[in-house]
């Protein structure tokens, strides 16, 4: 019964009219951002959190606020990817597939309300998954010493390298230019500079929201200019909105599968939600088979890719709450936003900071809620955003994000880094290398040094120690089989590609 | 092909750097069996060694624009790093304004939409930020206004 004081505990947090109020701002947020085409889930929570910062809001609230900001941004995404065939981020591609077509076929209202009801039900299912699992896992990881921590935070890397990318070795690189990154600074245990050149700007380190809002929306301006915009024009007509009963009704073994799917995908750490829509989409797409006329546009094709991602957003926060483990990329913006706050995630936090975790847990169930209600029958109001266009939305993307750094110290240094990493961004996209590693890394370099360093000298230097325990033993051989084994799966299982007119 | 080459060469060289960097750390009489350089030489050897793999088996080729979108981007790129400098000593109404509209002039080459969008932008960010997010922005620095 502990689960349901939790809960009261909870529930007494959210439902003050303050948190309240905090948690349908954030979804109404989170949906304009998801479905506003070049603003993901990522890189809206990204250059959001400065600016709550800026509010001076206390920790629940600001984790409230951001977290209904990244559930809404996962249902908006969906959005874009049905009217525009413009994915707002990776785990949205595999809803363009179906849901496209579908909206072509002059059904663009009915694949938007399935694919709302779709995503409540992952993400709510996901939402009782990780009050159930969350606390297990946290009981688990009491158990982790810093050997255990180090091949776990490996195992993070492994994944996401493996499965998120199309190339084992640019994702090494990737993650190896993120961890390098955060090493420069002053050396937290002797105290000493490294690797800063002599550069008094670089002594307290790379701050990780310079890196993250570069990279993700500063890259995203420089796309759009070469791309002039083009690609973000309504070519699909939304008349009027009604439920299709038969088809949610028809859907409803798909939608519970892939919940199922998308939440184990999202506890995988580094694996996170674009596994999870495509595992989901992929599976299901194999049990209709041929005649099931996946591509087509088909109600099962657009639910199923949108439980999945929605179900593994919320399971990709029980390793991120548990361990400190982020499973995606916008759940390393997250973690970036804790450490930001100054609550350390992991297994302590359940137990010291347990206000903290069910508060945020019951305005995610009450979220999704409301979410519910705005992505039904309010989805038109959603649909005019997307007219926005490109030449307003991104300048103002690109001021926001200076004005959010530079409220953060102050400095033109960081903002020549984020312009740095913008350059960075663009160049690695171009080249098909994932920039999510880089994230990782800098927001895990320090502890992973930290968990390495601990251990040798726990153990006196002997390096045997990192494989002394079976729970690290189990952790390494995930890491290197999350990390090998895609290569050989890649020929049969070939990711999909989008659909072009 | 040539494009992951040169990245991969680019990346092992500043991989090796960053391993010679690393090695220059200076050592405090105090440390632990690992010191502070043992982890960024281990990444500095992974990171060394994909690039190598990036050099000896590249990806096809992506599709890079032409010479004057290169030409284009790199001009964003300057405006961007002026409006870094300018932030500070303009105030944040002009350069906002000026960098704005030139933004979206390369998005969408249309000079009226560009002129609007710079001031329309600026305006309504200094009023979001300063009185909505409680922001410390100057407007205008004293100095221009005499």
């Amino acid at each position: 019964m502990d689960i349901l004081a939790n809960l009261a505990l909870g529930f007494s947090i959210a439902l003050s009219p303050y948190t309240l109020m905090l948690a349908v701002i954030g979804c109404f947020l989170g949906t304009i951002i998801g479905a506003l085409p070049g603003l993901g889930p990522s890189n809206g929570v990204a250059i959001l959190i400065p600016l709550t910062f800026a509010l001076g809001l206390d920790a629940t609230s600001a984790l409230v606020l951001m977290t209904a900001v990244y559930y809404g941004a996962m249902y908006g995404g969906r959005i874009s990817s049905i009217l525009l065939n413009i994915p707002g981020d990776e785990p949205a591609l595999m809803t363009t597939l179906d849901g496209y077509p579908m909206a072509k076929a002059g059904r663009a209202g009915d694949a938007l309300v399935l694919s709302g009801v779709a995503s409540f039900v992952g993400a709510f299912l996901a939402t009782l998954g990780l009050i159930f699992l969350a606390p297990l896992l946290a009981r688990v990881a009491f158990l982790f010493g810093p050997a255990e921590y180090f091949a776990l935070y490996l195992l993070a890397f492994c994944t996401l390298g493996g499965m998120a990318s199309n190339n084992q070795a640019k994702a090494a690189i990737a993650s190896c230019i993120g961890l390098a990154i955060a090493m420069i600074g002053v050396d937290e245990s002797s105290g000493l500079p490294r690797l800063t050149g002599g550069n008094l700007h670089l002594y307290d380190g790379v701050d990780f929201l310079v890196a993250i809002v570069g990279l993700f929306a500063i890259t995203e301006v420089f796309f759009f200019i070469e791309s002039h915009g083009k690609h973000s024009s309504l070519g699909v007509k939304l008349d009027k909105v009604s439920i299709p009963w038969k088809d949610i009704i028809a859907c409803r073994w798909v939608m519970l599968r892939c919940s199922a799917v998308g939440f184990i995908a999202g506890v995988l750490p580094g694996a996170g939600a674009s596994l999870g829509s495509f595992m989901a989409y992929m599976s299901e797409k194999s049990i209709a088979g041929e005649k099931g006329g996946f591509g087509t546009g088909v109600a099962k094709g657009i639910a199923a890719p949108e439980a999945g991602n929605n179900a593994a957003a919320g399971g990709a926060l029980v390793p991120m709450l548990t361990l400190g483990v982020p499973g995606s990329g916008t759940t390393a913006v997250l973690l970036a936003l804790l450490m930001t706050l100054n609550i350390t995630p992991g297994p302590t936090l359940f137990t010291e900071n347990p206000e903290v975790v069910w508060g945020l847990i019951a305005s995610l169930l009450i979220a999704n809620f409301v979410l519910l209600v705005m992505n039904v029958p309010m989805v038109k109001i959603f649909v005019r955003v997307l007219q926005v266009p490109p030449w307003v939305l991104m300048p103002g993307v690109t001021m926001i994000s200076f004005v959010g750094i530079y409220s953060l110290s102050g400095s033109y240094f960081d903002l020549l880094l984020m312009v740095g990493f913008g350059v960075l961004g663009y160049i690695m996209r171009k080249l098909d290398i994932p920039t999510v590693p880089v994230i990782l890394g800098i927001l895990l370099g320090g502890h992973m040094e930290t968990a390495l360093r601990r251990a040798m000298l726990l153990s006196d230097g002997d390096w045997t120690y990192l494989f002394s325990s079976p729970i690290s033993i189990g952790l390494w051989v995930a890491a290197v089989s999350g990390f090998v084994a895609p290569m050989f799966l890649r020929n049969i299982l070939k990711k999909p590609q989008r659909v072009t007119d | 092909m040539q494009s992951d080459r040169i990245f991969g060469l680019v990346a092992t060289v500043l991989a090796l750097a960053y391993i010679v960097s690393a090695n220059q750390t200076q050592i405090s009489f105090l440390t632990d069996p690992v010191g502070p350089k043992g982890f960024p030489v281990l990444i500095g050897i992974i990171w060394a060694l994909s690039g190598m793999f990036m050099v000896l088996r590249p990806d096809p080729q992506p599709e890079w624009p032409g010479l004057r979108t290169f030409g284009a981007l790199a001009f964003a790129v300057v405006i961007l790093i002026g409006y870094a400098y300018a932030l500070k000593p303009l105030g944040f109404l002009l350069p906002t304004a000026v960098a704005a509209g030139v933004l979206s002039y390369q998005i969408s080459p249309n000079p009226k939409h560009a002129v609007l969008t710079g001031i329309g932008l600026s305006g309504v960010l200094f009023v979001i930020f300063k009185y909505a997010l409680g922001l410390g922005l100057v407007a205008v620095p004293k100095w221009l206004l005499g």
